[in-house]
């Protein structure tokens, strides 16, 4: 036998079903929210309390949102003490990548200590799903997503693509075309 | 000639005010619902100009920031938007839909007074644009006709949404309009008049000396069904049944461009229409408390003589100070409550709000019949 609970629903009662004082405390308790903003606001705007918020909206491109510090953001690759990268082109993240969007071009390293060295290195950030497995499963700790760089907005595909020059020097922003 | 000149005058006064008003409820829509839900509100459309005209920039700005530009970012969109009309539909009714709805919800302003009598010149001026004996007949017949370009809208679309929504929107307001003339009938009983300048003139009375006598102190069951039926006129939430622009789409599915502009131009003239009779009706209309022709008079006995010029721009701002109240209450409502579902909202005006509306009637109709004037 299968047992069921029932729930009971709540049910309105007389003063509920009148409508009218819902209504009525609905309307006061919006109405002190509009009341209380407008007089922040009004405060704001002759300089008073800026400390106390009057909206909880941020104001996306000239106000960034404070990311969480382990937040996964745009790729990097770190540098060796000399300023060349660290990756000794082992492609591990490139075979764990799910989506496939590292493309790495090894090549023989000046250093015989060194094995292999990267010649080229891009990443398709119109791919790249931000799963982190390229950081996890990299041995030299060469590539890291800590830029906090989340805008990749661009007009065409070609311009999401960053190649080694980029992700070493995370700073250069890269310019996005005027023309659509 | 001077007599048609004045009301020229005064039809393109009050004209003037309902367009801008209307145009500015896009405004207050989006800053107070914003406001009332801890946003800030549409603030982007930006009217900067060159370096070297910095000086206007300046001027510019606090409007900028304010998002006062985004009414008129409207209008350029909706004018320049494809005007579609669905090849299957009618053309011509598609076309004169809007325009009836349009035209019913503006002609109705004409018989709202919005000031005593002035003299300018040796002529006095009723500051009505139309001074008809049967003003609240007149009124809610041309609120009625609106009724036609909905129902058209829906017809003309060739849309089975479209027709769906045009009934839902045909049967809620043939509803609401006998609750809410049956609603406002208190008022004329107790005022005996159906002249609107007249029903204003009779609030200028004082009970016990000192409580002006506004509708809503005489009729505060009449005045609570006015307003509830009178949102439902509107077409806006709680009663957006008709529209239901989120999901179940109402009667304007197939407009697009201005003719889609007309029909929400429309529900803003409806809602400050609503407004307007409200504080016509139940708030004193331009009534001032205490304020009589010659200056203040107030109860204890002080008084304040003032030039008659004064006096009646006391009123009109005390009524257009009313109206705005007003469209913020029926914003504030209609930003704070969930949509009735469409039996519900049947039900509520037919079992409850005619009945209450009915009992209204007596209730007053006895009491004034055991109250001798
Ligand atoms: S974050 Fe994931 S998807 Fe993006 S490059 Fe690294 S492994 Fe590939
Ligand atoms: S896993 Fe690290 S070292 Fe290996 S190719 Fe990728 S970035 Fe270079």
């Amino acid at each position: 036998m299968i047992r069921t609970k029932t729930v009971k629903r709540p049910e309105l009662n007389l003063w509920e079903k009148l409508y009218f004082p819902e209504v009525f405390r609905g309307v006061l308790l919006t109405s002190k929210h509009f009341f209380k903003n407008l007089t922040l606001h009004a405060f704001h705007a002759i300089g008073l309390f800026r400390k106390i918020a009057a909206a909880v909206t941020i104001q996306y491109p000239e106000q960034l949102w404070k990311l969480p510090g382990r937040s996964r953001t745009r790729h990097r690759l770190t540098k060796r003490e000399d300023g060349s990268p660290r990756c000794v082109a082992c492609m591990m993240c490139e075979t764990v990548c799910p989506a496939r969007c590292i493309y790495i071009v090894a090549e023989e390293h000046p250093d015989p200590n060194i094995e292999k060295r990267p010649k080229s290195f891009d990443i398709d950030l119109g791919k790249c799903v931000y799963c982190g497995f390229c950081v996890e499963a990299c041995p030299e700790d060469a590539i890291r997503m800590d830029t906090k760089i989340l805008d990749i907005a661009a007009y065409s595909r070609e311009e999401m693509k960053l190649d080694m020059n980029e992700l070493l020097n995370p700073t250069i922003a890269k310019a996005i075309s005027a023309k659509p | 000639m001077t007599h048609l000149v004045i009301q020229a005058v005064l039809a393109a006064t009050v004209l003037f005010f309902v367009f801008n008003l209307a145009a500015l409820h896009t405004w207050m829509e989006r800053k107070q619902s914003a406001l009332m839900q801890d946003r800030i509100g549409a603030n982007r459309a930006w009217i900067v100009f060159p370096r070297w005209l910095a000086p206007l920039n300046w001027l510019l700005r606090s409007f900028n920031v304010l998002g006062l530009f985004h009414p008129i970012a409207d209008a350029i969109k909706m004018f320049t938007k494809e005007d579609y009309i669905p090849p299957k539909g009618d053309k011509f009714l598609h076309t004169l839909a809007p325009c009836l709805s349009l035209f019913f919800a503006l002609v109705g302003f004409a018989a709202i007074p919005f000031g005593n009598t002035i003299e300018v010149g040796g002529h006095v001026i009723n500051l009505q644009v139309a001074n008809i004996n049967v003003a609240l007949l007149y009124i809610f017949a041309v609120a009625s006709m609106g009724v036609y370009g909905v129902v058209l809208a829906g017809f003309s679309s060739n849309n089975n949404y479209a027709v769906l929504g045009g009934l839902r929107a045909s049967s809620q307001m043939l509803s609401y309009e006998i609750a809410i003339g049956l609603t406002v009938m208190g008022i004329v009983m107790i005022y005996g008049s159906l002249n609107l300048q007249e029903l204003v003139r009779a609030q200028g009375h004082y009970l016990f000396g000192w409580l002006p006598l506004w509708g809503f102190v005489v009729q505060p069951i009449g005045f609570l069904l006015f307003i509830a039926a009178g949102i439902a006129e509107t077409k806006r939430i709680p009663y957006d049944a008709p529209e239901g622009e989120s999901e179940i789409i109402g009667y304007f599915v197939e407009y697009s461009g201005m003719k889609f502009g007309m029909f929400y131009f429309t529900d803003y003239l409806e809602t400050i229409m609503i407004a307007s009779l409200a504080t016509t009706l139940f708030f004193g209309g331009w009534q001032v408390p205490y304020l009589t022709q010659a200056g203040f008079q107030f109860p204890w006995g002080a008084a304040f003589a003032l030039a008659p010029l004064t006096v009646s721009i006391l009123q009109i701002l005390s009524f257009v100070m009313k109206v705005l109240f007003f469209c913020w209450l029926f914003m504030a409502i209609r930003w704070t409550l969930p949509r009735f579902r469409y039996d519900q909202l049947l039900k509520l005006g037919w079992h409850y709000m005619f009945p209450l509306a009915l009992a209204n009637v007596f209730i007053t109709a006895l009491i004034l019949l055991m109250v001798p004037k």
